[in-house]
């Protein structure tokens, strides 16, 4: 029945996107990067440029109909992106990406709840956006930072956590999903723990919340961050949910217009959360259509993504495995994996297996991804990952298929 | 035939030349290219101020592994101030094609760690587009698009 039903949200939703009409080297693109950012379907194209056409004015404190509109334009963005992860949308935070979440919670809660001594406790999976801010946060601090480590089957190894947690761990900071293993992981075990020990978490669900139903209350965390652009929403915003008690009473981040009470000669007082986060003038666009993004989720429903990216990612899995000299890295098993495959194909540098790829239409990504300390436990300077949206199809994994072949033919591998 | 991925190019690849360890090396250098993680280094024997022999090392993908091996042969008898001469345009005479802006860094990583070793600079070969690309290839980016 789930295949089914994703089956039904793929017919039509194909159409829903103009660029995916887009050839490249004479073929319909075929485009397996979506982990990198998401193709964004008309309705959001849509509403950025609608935005600007009939209601472009600045928020707060206009009296005129313009002003209203784009007030209930960015606050819709918010309220919709609220409802999809099961949030109140007065904690809900709109920063410029999922990095600038991170560091949002970096110099403000961090700043006053990690000393010297203390230590950040993060994952040797994380994307570079959960790593340096820890990295810069200890080093100003007088902070430890250290790594829960990854197993051969691409899982955080949890056995001696309790123990760690209780040596002076002041923040776990971990992803929800692996950008390069797929590795879904237990994070609300990892915050009941953390938890227990009365230490804080921040999960970054900037490829999480794009594929399956996320719940952010229900993850246990106490800071979620994550992006519009790979929720098939615009650049340039991003979200910091936060539990409310944390939100209050945490300093303010940048400061400026629109994120204050009382401005006096030499203080300030600040305005109630979420405005507080939020200095100057906002993503007004970007908001209107990260709410349509949200919009489009919700109507095809989580259940239905997830369904049918996991359908995906398993034929994906069987079929790459299945290539002599290709190695796979993350779990085995679809159920346990966000919507990707890494890979490495011996004797083929994964940049030159990207090129190729992209002779025949098919784009991929090939690098680090962001996760250097994460390919240095691999032992590989850079892997090739084909990562899976809702438009995408079997005929397009076939299709990468072709060329990792046609790449080993040119190789002679 | 691929334009890039020619059998030249592939067999230097696969067969480097000039690629090991050189004993009592006069000059040494290595890095990497941040983009593909290409690593590459060269040790370098010198008479005066010419290149009496060289060997690379390295891992990374085909196009900066076999650049390194064509330039090799060509780089011995060089002095240091031909060196310093060689830019984007001599790697494009050597591998027979202009590469594009983001296979750039691959095909000049070998010409960096020469120049590295032999006068001590830790800047991209001129010509390398960096953060600041010049005109001409975003033009030509733009023109691919």
């Amino acid at each position: 029945m789930e295949a089914a039903t994703a089956q039904v949200a793929l017919e039509g939703v194909r159409t829903d996107f103009p660029i995916l009409a887009r050839e490249v080297e004479g073929r319909s693109i075929a485009y397996l990067d979506s982990a990198a950012t998401a193709q964004k379907p008309a309705a959001v194209i849509e509403a950025i440029s609608s935005y600007y056409r009939n209601s472009n004015a600045n928020v707060h404190r206009s009296m005129h109909v313009l002003a209203a509109e784009a007030e209930a334009l960015y606050e819709g963005g918010r309220l919709k992106v609220a409802e999809l992860v099961g949030a109140r949308a007065g904690e809900i935070v709109l920063v410029r990406n999922a990095t600038e979440a991170i560091n949002l919670v970096r110099f403000t809660w961090a700043r006053e709840n990690v000393g010297p001594g203390d230590t950040v406790l993060i994952t040797a999976m994380e994307h570079h956006s959960n790593i340096v801010p820890w990295q810069l946060l200890c080093a100003e601090q007088g902070a430890r930072l250290e790594y829960l480590e990854v197993d051969g089957q691409g899982r955080l190894d949890l056995t001696d956590l309790d123990e760690r947690l209780a040596g002076g761990v002041k923040l776990v900071a971990l992803t929800h999903v692996s950008n390069v293993l797929g590795t879904i992981n237990p994070v609300a075990e990892v915050a009941e723990r953390a938890h227990a020990a009365g230490v804080r978490v921040l999960v970054d669900g900037a490829q999480a919340v794009p594929q399956f139903p996320v719940d952010v209350g229900a993850t246990g965390a106490d800071f979620y961050a994550f992006t519009g652009h790979k929720m098939y929403g615009p650049t340039g915003i991003g979200v910091l949910w936060g539990k409310r008690e944390l939100l209050d009473e945490m300093p303010p981040f940048l400061g400026g217009g629109s994120m204050i009470k009382a401005v006096e000669d030499d203080h300030s007082t600040w305005a109630a959360v979420p405005a507080k986060f939020e200095a100057g003038t906002p993503a007004i666009a970007e908001s209107a259509g990260l709410g349509a993004a949200a919009d489009f989720m919700t109507g095809l429903g989580m259940e239905a993504v997830r369904a049918h990216e996991r359908e995906l990612t398993a034929y994906a899995l069987e079929r790459i495995s299945a290539v002599s000299g290709v190695t796979v890295y993350g779990p085995a098993d679809a159920a346990e994996r966000g919507a990707l495959v890494s890979f490495t194909v011996e004797g083929i540098h994964p940049h030159d297996l990207a090129e190729l790829s992209n002779r025949e239409g098919v784009a991929i990504r090939a690098g680090h991804h962001c996760a250097q300390p994460l390919m240095r436990r691999l032992g590989v300077p850079a892997t090739a990952r084909a990562s899976f949206a809702v438009y995408n199809t079997t005929d397009e994994v076939d299709r990468l298929v072709d060329a990792v072949e046609s790449a080993k033919s040119i190789f002679g591998a | 035939m691929d334009p890039l991925y020619r059998e030249y190019i592939l067999d230097h690849y696969k067969n480097p030349r000039n690629f090991g360890d050189l004993p009592q090396p006069d000059a040494e250098f290595e890095d990497r290219n941040p983009l593909c993680g290409d690593e590459m280094g060269v040790q370098i024997k010198l008479e005066g101020d010419r290149i009496s022999d060289l060997r690379f090392h390295g891992q990374g993908c085909a196009i900066s592994q076999a650049t390194a091996s064509i330039i090799s042969d060509e780089l011995k008898g060089k002095t240091v101030a031909e060196v310093a001469e060689l830019d984007r345009r001599f790697i494009a005479e050597e591998i027979g094609i202009e590469l594009s802006p983001t296979r750039l860094k691959c095909g000049l990583l070998s010409l960096k760690v020469v120049q590295g070793a032999l006068l001590g600079t830790d800047e991209w070969p001129s010509g390398t587009p960096d953060e600041d690309p010049d005109a001409a290839d975003v033009a030509r980016l733009r023109n691919e698009i």
